[in-house]
């Protein structure tokens, strides 16, 4: 009993941690979905692309010999936001602008195809043009506190004891700091409030002068940048390869509509919920079976409450 | 217009077509003396099935899966295990590998389809991505067939490798046969109207949950033989080789490539896109892995970036927004109007056919129905007015079994039918027609008329048959091979009324045909209304304007903020103080008293 207490504590924490970092990542695919109406098929490698962006600003780039082994790997985290958002904004303007916005709902039904399937073939091309610029071999970012870990206890006489990871701590703190950073942006600036606008309504907010497609691709900038700092945040506890993105995008997917697709405050609540489930099915499951836990948590939420747990019910006929 | 021949005739080119081109490419593999492009001519047919599949399911119904590796990848295991446990020839596992893929569409497709658009795509990716880390956690990172040197051709283990050439073929060519069966029965033409307008298709009287269901079970059992066969040929399984992203993302482009919902696409993609990259990972695998996955890529974004709704349909588009509009059908239906005995010459007797009774609807907290009961008596026209948002379309709603009411009853010819799917409503004889129009835009009229009257209609002929005569009402019969999309608006809200009334119903429900009309025009679809209630159809009509509903109901009910607020004859309704304070104010009515 005090060994399955111990084990579900720290599952627990692990959970919560983990649940943290994806909660940001959700929080990017879901400023995409919230605005432009678009489901990104390639977020994850857009995170994946964080990653290494982070991986090569801290060994190539010398972000490791300016701030060290300790802080280094937050910079370099930080660093791919910029970074990736800049390749957000580009894919946009090259390709996504293409099918979506105004030209996207004079499509109708298929813009919507049409817009998944091109982010369908753009996670192909950055999945294998990785695998040619990066190589095969996982790699990792490695810093002292991903091996250090904060002890909590001896609890309950002696019996239990908890570890805490110093870098995943960290790096789940980072994470919640950019998810309110993110979320004042949004609610108080003039940017925040004609994205906001841009997505409630593109043909109102063009007549109020808003440039929809200009907030499109601020939106998908963000939203890929923010999942990027994830990824980054990821990069050091985790090794990781081209592919790696696969594997994270049911994970955002399942945060995101778990939170009520388009809402910024649920996907972080569901990548949280999500990071808890994954790290909890260890206690009952294989190791690796926890994708699958998560398929399956993703698959009874779809079915059952599309619209989210934290969000209300809305029908179109 | 095509007739019945022309149909034939198109039938005798597939066919030939068809065989031509199986004669052809069994003939390549004779030439073909290297291994390695007899394994490539021997996979690009694995990958045209697993296309056909994908655009049986997707491009007909338009329900885009991400997950049909699913199916592909339990067909390859279902072989492999087979054979190494059960000692199972391939012979026998590949129709088994069929019918283990039908069942798991089966099995998908039952919850899944609950789900639309997006939320659906995104639930089939899930799926293969499961299995895939349930098949290694299971230990089969790598199953590899066993040998059977002496019972080679009984295992399907041929020296000639052009006999898998030729296997693949006819597993291809079975596939296309199906592929054009579908596509031209009342099974692919309904599935093209839930693509179109899944709504309006199941008002049409369109079964359309179990046509899907009927579509995901025949496209898994295409693929999980595909995946069989796949088995086969490579000898090895592995979890990410036939269970990965990559596998459910070939059978949708290379569909998309070729062209959606067409029989020739998904073949032409993968006659392109296979070789291609086999080619390029052949002679660049080494410097650039991932290569395959990168032609993919490309391709695909350079299709929806191009052509998004596919080559195929692009030019059918073109050619037939070319046809020009044929000149009115002489005599028109203004003639035959003037023939006709005005509405209110005829007898509608006191039978009720439809009724409401108290019936209730609230959306959240706007009550949108409160306490209506309406009486619809046989053969009469009556009209249902108000002004907007006084619940006349969520009163046809309820009608039709669109939503439940919430309380009340629903009875039709004396039975209740709360609680029935909007097909069951309208094979039990209720038409209706919407406030905005909902045609399939895609198809041609005649098509759009012909999907309306297959709830009636026990064969497809007799389908085609009734949609003529229904077209010939209203006098669409010149624009009958015209695109939908292609309509004026008077002629869509015909086009409508059509589709309802080939379904042969007793009971007509117009939702705001007059809208949007010009003077002239609303005398045209009016003329056309009181024919068929010279008929014997009983309508019911809904407008927010009283003038033209004046001259041809035979009643009024009125509705306002969802309650009924009077009913009678028209006349009298006109001088009702209730009803004009609801349209015009009180103020309106002291001022002009």
């Amino acid at each position: 009993m005090a060994q399955f207490t111990e084990n579900f504590l720290q599952a627990l924490i692990a959970g919560l941690l983990t649940g943290s970092i994806y909660g940001l990542m959700c929080v990017g695919l879901s400023v995409i979905f919230g605005v432009m109406r678009v489901i990104n098929f390639a977020h994850g490698d857009f995170m994946m692309l964080g990653m290494y962006v982070a991986y090569y600003a801290f060994g190539v780039l010398g972000v490791h010999a300016v701030f060290g082994a300790t802080l280094g790997p937050y910079v370099a985290a930080l660093i791919a936001g910029p970074v990736i958002f800049l390749a957000g904004v580009l894919v946009h303007r090259l390709l996504i602008s293409k099918v979506t916005g105004m030209r996207g709902s004079a499509l109708q039904s298929e813009g919507h195809y049409a817009q998944l399937i091109l982010t369908l073939g753009l996670a192909l091309i950055l999945q294998n043009g990785g695998l040619y610029l990066f190589g095969s071999t996982p790699v990792s970012i490695s810093t002292p506190l991903a091996s250090n870990a904060w002890a909590l206890g001896p609890l309950y006489g002696d019996r239990i004891e908890v570890f805490i990871n110093q870098g995943q701590t960290v790096a789940a703190a980072i994470a919640a700091v950019v998810v309110l950073a993110f979320v004042m942006i949004m609610s108080r600036s003039r940017l925040g409030k004609s994205l906001r606008a841009a997505a409630d309504n593109p043909e109102a907010a063009t007549y109020m002068g808003i440039d929809v497609a200009q907030s499109h691709r601020l939106a998908f900038g963000f939203g890929v940048a923010i999942t990027a700092v994830g990824g980054g945040l990821l990069a050091s506890g985790t090794s990781f390869q081209p592919y790696v993105g696969l594997e994270y995008v049911i994970v955002m997917y399942a945060g995101v509509v778990l939170g009520g697709l388009g809402s910024v405050s649920g996907a972080f609540l569901g990548g949280l919920t999500i990071g808890l489930v994954q790290q909890m099915s260890t206690l009952f499951l294989p190791n690796q079976l926890q994708n699958t836990a998560i398929f399956v948590v993703f698959l009874f939420i779809v079915l059952l409450r599309p619209q989210g747990l934290f969000g209300t019910a809305m029908r179109r006929t | 217009m095509p007739g019945t021949d022309s149909l034939a005739t198109n039938r005798r080119r597939q066919t030939l077509l068809i065989a031509a081109f199986a004669i052809a490419y069994g003939l390549l593999a004779m030439f073909v003396e290297h291994s390695y492009y007899l394994l490539i001519l021997a996979v690009v047919p694995v990958w045209a099935v697993m296309g056909l599949a994908w655009n049986l399911l997707s491009g007909y119904s338009g329900f885009v899966s991400f997950g049909h590796a699913a199916f592909f990848g339990l067909g390859a295991y279902f072989v492999a295990l087979a054979q190494i446990h059960w000692g199972l020839s391939p012979w026998f596992g590949i129709p088994c590998a069929a019918l283990v893929g039908a069942l798991a569409g089966l099995v998908v497709g039952i919850p899944t389809f609950r789900l639309r658009g997006h939320y659906f795509a995104l639930a089939m990716l899930a799926y293969p991505l499961a299995l895939l880390y349930v098949f290694e956690w299971l230990g089969y990172q790598e199953l590899a067939l066993p040998m059977q040197r002496e019972h080679a051709f009984a295992y399907m283990q041929f020296e000639d490798h052009r006999i898998y050439v030729w296997l693949a073929l006819a597993l291809m060519i079975g596939a296309m046969v199906l592929t054009s069966l579908v596509e031209r029965s009342r099974f692919g033409m309904s599935l093209v109207a839930i693509r179109e307008d899944e709504a309006a298709a199941e008002a049409a009287g369109i079964r359309t949950l179990a046509w899907k269901l009927k579509a995901i079970t025949l496209s898994g059992a295409l693929a999980g033989g595909a995946g069989g066969f796949y088995a086969v040929v490579l000898l090895v399984v592995t979890p990410p080789a036939v269970f990965g992203m990559l596998v459910s993302a070939q059978a949708l482009i290379v569909a998309m490539f070729g062209g959606v919902g067409t029989l020739w696409g998904p073949v032409i993609g993968a006659m392109v896109l296979v070789p291609l990259s086999e080619f390029l990972h052949a002679k660049l695998g080494n410097i650039i892995p991932g290569i395959q996955g990168v032609v993919y890529g490309v391709a695909i974004v350079a299709v929806i970036l191009l052509a998004p709704e596919g080559v195929f349909w692009r030019v059918k588009d073109i050619v037939l927004r070319r046809r020009v509009q044929k000149p009115p059908v002489a005599g028109g239906t203004s003639a035959i109007a003037a023939a006709l005995p005005p509405a209110r010459e005829r007898n509608p007797d006191s039978t009720i056919v439809f009724e409401v009774r108290n019936a209730s609807k609230a959306f959240g907290g706007l009550k949108a129905v409160r306490d209506v009961s309406v009486q619809v008596m046989r053969g009469e026209i009556l009209g249902i007015i108000g002004p907007n948002g006084a619940g006349k379309t969520t009163l046809f709603n309820l009608l039709n079994g669109f939503i439940r009411p919430d309380q009340g009853q629903i009875l039709l010819e004396g039975k209740d039918i709360v609680g029935k799917r909007p097909y069951e409503i309208c094979a039990a004889g209720v038409g209706r027609t919407f406030q905005v129009v909902r045609p399939f835009r895609r198809m041609s009229v005649l098509e759009n008329v012909v999907v309306g009257a297959y709830v009636n209609a026990a064969t497809d002929s007799l389908a085609r048959a009734a949609a003529e005569e229904a077209l010939a009402q209203v006098g669409l019969q010149g624009e009958s091979q015209q695109l939908a999309g292609a309509l004026t608006n008077k002629q869509l809200r015909l086009l409508e009324i059509a589709r309802a009334l080939a379904g042969k119903p007793r009971l007509l429900l117009l939702d705001e045909t007059l809208a949007g009309l010009g003077a002239g025009e609303v005398e045209e679809v009016i003329a056309v209304v009181r024919k068929l209630a010279a008929q014997g159809i009983t309508i019911v009509i809904i407008e927010h304007t009283m003038q033209a509903m004046v001259r041809l109901v035979d009643r009024f009910v009125v509705l306002n903020e969802g309650a009924l607020l009077a009913q009678g004859l028209p006349e009298a309704i006109t001088r009702d103080t209730a009803v004009i304070d609801a349209y015009l104010g009180k103020r309106w009515r002291a001022a002009n008293a």
